[in-house]
């Protein structure tokens, strides 16, 4: 009963049909920049991340100095043209400090978000789709990592790894942040599954891995990368929450999360200590969350259109 | 359905002891309790150190699964061990873990009923000012991270105390500790006292759930709002604002239960930073002490106790999502 | 705009009671402005059944909203509404919501949806009631088993504590028909109460809702796309294209006197139940215009045989025709000059002869065997709860049904939800050994096929699906859809293109639209690409699940016709499943009744419809509605009661005997024993081979 629209008043149907006179053939992915450029939340957003990005890779090469210089003149000294941000009490310049900090958290959110729901959509496609033993094994797998207590872990594994790259501790992250993501993909593709284009393609005699890639994960990349962005959030505060406590990042390297839980408590007494880099990562975050915003409105507009407003 | 149950309630078993067993091993190989005594000036005998991880069943030359097996011997009589201070760990629990529930209950009720209210009233009022501003200010306050909430609300609290002139030792709104000391905690005055300690942390907590909730909310009553069993309740008779509240509110709360066990364990380590930054003596506190003192005793029975509440509260959400849809009922 | 002088029939001459003047509903959509109802004016008298006929996006539903107040608030009304002289565009909702339910009321068409899901049947009702009557909740409980009983649910008193999903579809829109009645309306508005339901399930709730009517003495507009349905009820009728009225009259002026282009080609398109041979159909060209931006003129004109310059200038109005019967109105230039030389449907739209098959002229035994089914059983383990899942029983989908095909051949599994023919044409599909029994695809059993055997055979068993929406990969264009099955199987990118547009014009497409997403399409042009994809490797048999009826009624003709055609220019055998036995009576050559997993009747079309032995398909015939007013009124039904028994719970013996007339009526006791100790076996009883029935005391019975 596709064609017969009772309670979906969706002024779009009555587009649709009809619609072959259009001249040109509209891509999906244009039509969706088109949806996230009318909202202008969801463009502040993305503005900004990119304004973010260049202060933090760029930013550096215009100050003097770098994040692990001390400035033996300057302890604790508040914001001057010498010294954007201010010092800290060792002498560290506090804006090189806030744009080492900042490319952390990029990196974690970005690198980290990309690893997690990757690793999300395969496992929860193919254990949908094939089922059986291997939707056990992984269902019992994703069961028992959701119940390791990460915190605990991360805090122990990562200052061990402190001597090679950091990058392990991203690598961390991201294996406690992709299983709640698996198993609605598995949800979805349950009933992606039962969709009569994917039997097509099982009576034609495609094969279960090209199913999976050509039909069902391209059908659920609007979930995908909605939830990309919710990652990336979440891997930048699980950062931040572990190094805040010595867990994360390991000095003599900095993030947003050392830096904020080294100087919570002089808040009050030297602000720019903490504010700066609280600000930046709120920044950062909320720009984050607009762009992800933005996105579900582009990709899902199950909103009733009221003209522009 | 019993054997069902008991079934389900076998297997949630079988994950916390995982968990647990994890916990204790990572935490017993890889902490070093020895260095916490070794480390004092004068260095004390190694004989003596022996003979008190010994007593404390910390020590690293005694095999990691016998440690366990004594471990995991305690735990089944209600003992959960020694600290590293050579303290009882159920004791520190008993001591701590009111003190983040208080927080940690009021926080969420709050959090969640309020939450709920301002999602479904700014669905209901889409794309007006409201809406809006109940959007702006959960996105905002979405993007702080509780310790960074946190700061702010204790700073504000005290300049807001410095404002009002209370500048001595009673005041409107105390960001430390839980409890002026000396006050008793049962009278009337001490219990005033108490509420005028909890405002500002509870504050923290709830904000977040709010945010959370009020989002989810929002999005869950917009599905609702186009639905047909709506306007069939309108097409009987009743008026927008009835329908609105008796039949799409209450649908839309179902997905909400979902969400109750997830938003417990976000509340916990939300609690973490609360109880860090006001100075609450809580569970939160008590991890993360416990691994940096690597005391091995304490961080496995905080990982079990926080486990066995996790899976309480899913089990409950499983509950009260059957107490709301008629349609998942066996 | 000329007035219309309204006499219905068996009505009352006094004050109309809902007199809709001018209405116009529009929309503001990412798209434009889309104008949803344009300038519809129609009267509802006391007593009389109004039944508005169109297909999607013709603004019937809308218009219906409009009078109830129930548009969302961004939609912009106009024109006039007044019920017994009152006017209703305009006043605010208190005001409104005192009226819905209690004056005019509302049935919708999916029930499962329109019942709130987290509150009891009883307690949905009880509201009802509540609302505007002032008694007390003991009296509302009373009224509520009333109610219930009216309507014919079994054991109200406990049924009332259930919930929504509890209950069958058939039984949730009795409880909506129920809910409708609770205020003894004036008026009550149905709009496509049967369209999602089975059609022996149709016939009793229309049923109902006539019993609603003579309990409440309430006039109806009951809004449909099945002229059947139309035929059997309504006193006037009303046509909608395009969000406008076309057509306006009385029902028998309307279905044997047709003036407007749209409705002549409309009632010709239609394939008939009751045909006796082939008669060709004839579509209408083209698809219904969208509503946003519409050019000036009849919106009809693209699709129009009888268009002339006027018609695409200055848009016709509703206006009475000259010399039919008063109250008879048609929106056309040109409807004076139909109505003179009395044109019908053939004379306007032209007639496609229907090809015919070569190897028709050969008899059935001769011809190779396509596909062989013997004792085909398929079950399912039944599970419980959506949080907690366990296993209660056994669902037995298909329970020993056999059949063949032979080359050139057409067999059509006919039967309702749950009788199993979906099931079986997935087993057959699937190629892996059943539950138990044998399928014989092209020669090859699929019980003992390698995975290389099974691919080759997939070239030569194609299918094609229900909804053309859902089977077409949103996110690929039409080529790469098409260009699939030939890449699978080891085609060149090269040879993909080429037979890709080789298949676009095969079904009637233009080929430069292979780089086209489905969504671009309408739904008849989506149906012809998964055909298209079907016949991409050139198949020997064709599968096809209910392949017109997700499709607009206009539109079906054309792909039926489209179906037929390649069917003898490629040689195929196709099998295919439906619910719609007049579609049936037109495709097919055989067809197999099925009822709750076995087959109770299996013959040749003609045979079986004209002489059905079945009392199950004696039944079914009788419960479909025919788009003939006089046949309709004069015909006598077989309703059959109740609702199928679960699959997983079958009766024992015949599976039919819960709900046989039959049985409930023309059989002793001694003859019921049979009925429920012994199965009955696929026979031949009526005299012919080849027509078999499973029936202990099957007759004969001419239901058309």
């Amino acid at each position: 009963m596709a064609e017969r629209a009772s309670s979906q008043l969706l002024p779009e149907q009555a587009g649709a049909a009809g619609g072959l006179d259009a001249t040109e053939a509209v891509s999906r992915t244009r039509l969706v920049a088109r949806r996230f450029v009318r909202r202008r939340p969801a463009v502040a957003g993305l503005v900004s991340l990119a304004l973010l990005f260049a202060v933090a890779y760029l930013g550096p090469f215009v100050i003097p100095w770098q994040y692990d210089q001390l400035d033996t003149n300057a302890f604790l000294s508040p914001p001057s043209a010498v010294h954007w941000f201010g010092t800290t009490q060792t002498g560290f310049d506090v804006f090189a400090l806030t744009m080492r900090g900042l490319q952390k958290s990029l990196i974690v959110g970005l690198l980290g978000a990309v690893m997690s729901t990757a690793l999300a959509a395969i496992v929860g496609a193919f254990s949908g789709y094939l089922g059986g033993t291997l939707n056990t094994v992984l269902l019992t797998i994703i069961d028992l990592l959701l119940v390791l207590p990460s915190f605990l872990i991360i805090a122990i594994l990562s200052p061990l790894f402190r001597d090679h790259t950091w990058l392990v501790f991203v690598f961390l992250l991201a294996a406690f942040q992709w299983m709640v993501t698996a198993r609605i993909v598995r949800g979805l593709t349950l009933s992606l599954k039962e969709r009569e284009f994917v039997t097509a393609a099982r009576f034609m005699g495609v094969p279960a891995w090209q199913i999976i890639a050509r039909h069902i994960l391209p059908n659920m990349a609007s979930f995908l990368i909605i939830d990309a962005t919710i990652n990336v959030s979440s891997l930048i505060l699980a950062e931040v929450g572990l190094s805040f406590f010595g867990f994360g990042v390991q000095p003599p390297d900095v993030s947003l999360g050392t830096l904020i839980g080294d100087n919570a408590g002089a808040a009050l007494s030297y602000p720019w200590e903490f504010y700066f880099p609280s600000g930046f990562l709120v920044a950062l975050i909320l720009a984050i969350n607009l762009v992800g915003d933005g996105l579900r409105d582009a990709l899902d507009p199950n909103a009733v259109f009221q003209g522009r407003r | 359905m019993t054997a069902f149950l008991l079934r389900r309630l076998a297997y949630l078993t079988v994950l916390v002891g995982v968990a647990t067993v994890v916990a204790y091993f990572l935490a017993a190989t890889q902490l070093n309790p020895r260095s916490r005594y070794e480390g004092r000036n004068p260095p004390p005998p190694p004989a003596a150190v022996d003979a008190i991880l010994d007593e404390l069943n910390l020590n690293d030359k005694t095999p990691v699964v016998e440690r366990f097996a004594k471990w995991v011997g305690g735990v089944l009589r209600g003992d959960l061990g020694r600290t590293i201070d050579s303290g009882s760990v159920n004791t520190e629990i008993n001591r701590r873990i009111w003190v983040s529930l208080r927080l940690m209950l009021l926080g969420s009720i709050l959090g969640t009923l309020l939450g709920v209210a301002a999602g479904a009233y700014g669905a209901i009022r889409q794309y007006r000012l409201s809406d809006h501003l109940i959007t702006v200010s959960s996105f905002v306050v979405l993007a702080m991270p509780t310790v960074v909430l946190a700061v702010l609300v204790k700073n504000a609290g005290i300049g807001l105390n410095d404002l009002l002139g209370f500048t001595g030792d009673w005041k409107l709104l105390y960001t430390t500790g839980e409890i002026t000391p000396g006050m008793d905690a049962l009278s009337l005055g001490g219990l005033s006292n108490r509420l005028a300690h909890l405002v500002l942390p509870t504050f923290v907590l709830m904000s977040g759930s709010i945010a959370f909730y009020s989002r989810y909310q929002r999005s869950a009553m917009l599905d609702v709002l186009g639905s047909d069993f709506l306007r069939t309740a309108q097409a009987k008779g009743l008026t927008r604002p009835q329908a609105l509240v008796k039949h799409a509110l209450r649908t839309a709360l179902i997905p909400m239960a979902t969400f109750f066990a997830y938003q417990f364990a976000l509340l916990f380590v939300g609690a973490t930073f609360t109880e860090r930054i006001f100075g609450w003596h809580g569970m939160g506190e008590l991890f993360v002490e416990s691994i940096t003192k690597s005391d091995v005793n304490t961080v496995a029975g905080v990982t079990l106790l926080v486990a066995v509440l996790v899976l309480v509260a899913g089990f409950l959400s499983d509950l009260v999502y059957a107490a709301l849809d008629p349609r998942v009922r066996v | 705009m000329t007035q219309v002088n309204e006499r219905a029939s068996g009505a009352d001459d006094s004050e109309p009671l809902l007199d809709v003047r001018d209405l116009s509903v529009s929309f503001a959509s990412e798209a434009g402005v889309v104008s949803a109802v344009r300038s519809v004016s129609y009267r509802l008298r006391r007593g009389e059944v109004l039944g508005i006929v169109g297909e999607s996006g013709s603004g019937k539903s809308v218009s219906s909203l409009a009078v109830m107040g129930l548009l969302p608030p961004h939609a912009k009304v106009s024109g006039s509404v007044r019920f017994n002289g009152e006017e209703l565009l305009g006043r605010s909702d208190r005001e409104l919501s005192a009226i819905r339910g209690s004056k005019i009321s509302m049935v919708f068409q999916d029930p499962l949806s329109a019942l709130t899901p987290v509150y009891t049947i009883g307690d949905q009702l009880a509201e009802a009631i509540l609302v505007h009557q002032d008694v007390g909740k003991d009296a509302a409980r009373r009224r509520v088993i009333e109610l219930l009983t009216l309507v014919g649910i079994p054991n109200p008193g406990q049924r009332a504590t259930a919930f929504p999903h509890e209950f069958s579809g058939g039984m949730r829109q009795r409880v909506m028909i129920a809910m409708v009645m609770a205020n003894n309306p004036d008026v009550i508005i149905a709009d496509e109460p049967t369209t999602a339901l089975d059609v022996t399930i149709q016939a009793q709730i229309l049923d109902v809702l006539q019993t609603a009517r003579r309990a409440t003495g309430a006039s109806l507009i009951l809004i449909t796309h099945d002229l059947g349905v139309i035929a059997g009820v309504a006193d006037r009728v009303a046509v909608m294209y395009a969000g406008k009225l076309v057509e306006l009259g009385a029902v028998d002026d309307v279905f044997y006197r047709p003036r407007m282009p749209y409705t002549l080609g409309l009632l010709g398109s239609l394939p008939r139940l009751d045909d006796d041979e082939r008669r060709p159909l004839t579509p209408i060209e083209g698809q219904p215009p969208s509503l946003v931006a519409l050019p000036p003129g009849c919106p009809f004109v693209p699709r129009c045989p009888l268009r002339i310059a006027k018609c695409s200038e200055v848009e016709p109005t509703l206006d009475a025709l000259p010399r039919s019967g008063a109250g008879h109105s048609a929106a056309c230039h040109r409807s004076g000059e139909v109505e003179e030389r009395g044109l019908t449907s053939s004379d306007v739209f032209g007639v496609t002869p229907t090809p015919t098959a070569p190897g028709a002229s050969q008899p059935r035994a001769q011809r190779a065997t396509m596909l062989e089914v013997r004792d085909l059983v398929k079950e399912y383990p039944l599970t419980k709860g959506a949080l907690f899942r366990r296993r209660v029983g056994t669902v037995q989908a298909v329970s020993g049904v056999s059949f063949d095909i032979r080359a050139g051949e057409t067999l059509a599994l006919v039967g309702e939800s749950g009788c199993g023919k979906t099931t079986t044409i997935m087993e057959i599909l699937n190629l892996v050994q059943p539950t138990a029994g044998t399928i014989v695809v092209l020669g090859r059993d699929t019980a003992r096929m390698s995975p290389a055997q099974r691919f080759a055979i997939r070239r030569d068993l194609q299918v094609v699906f229900q909804d053309p929406l859902a089977s077409l990969d949103p996110r690929l264009p039409i080529g790469d859809i098409l260009a699939e099955p030939l890449a699978t199987h080891g085609a060149s990118a090269e040879a993909c293109t080429r037979r890709a547009r080789e298949l676009l014009e095969l079904v009637g497409l233009r080929p430069e639209h292979a780089n086209r997403y489905p969504a671009q399409f309408s739904g008849g042009q989506r149906q012809r690409v998964g055909i298209a994809r079907a016949l991409a490797l050139e198949p020997k048999l064709l599968v096809l699940d209910e392949p017109v009826s997700a499709l607009d009624v206009s539109i079906r003709a054309g792909v039926i016709n489209l179906l037929e055609r390649l069917k003898v220019e490629l040689s195929l055998s196709y099998l295919f499943v439906a619910h719609d036995l007049s579609v049936v009576r037109h495709l097919a050559d055989r067809v197999a009744v099925m009822y709750l997993g076995k087959i109770v009747e299996l013959g040749d079309v003609g045979e079986v419809f004209r002489r059905p032995a079945h009392p199950y398909t004696q039944a079914l015939l009788s419960a479909i509605p025919r788009p003939d007013p006089q046949i309709e009124r004069r015909r006598r039904r077989i309703v059959l009661g109740g609702d199928p028994p679960s699959p997983a719970d079958p009766p024992s013996g015949c599976r039919f005997r819960t709900r046989c007339p039959k049985y409930a009526q023309e059989l002793d006791d001694e003859q019921r024993r049979r009925c429920v100790a012994e199965l009955p076996p696929l026979e031949a009883r009526t005299g012919s081979d080849d027509h078999v029935d499973a029936c202990h005391y099957a007759a004969v019975v001419p239901v058309l």
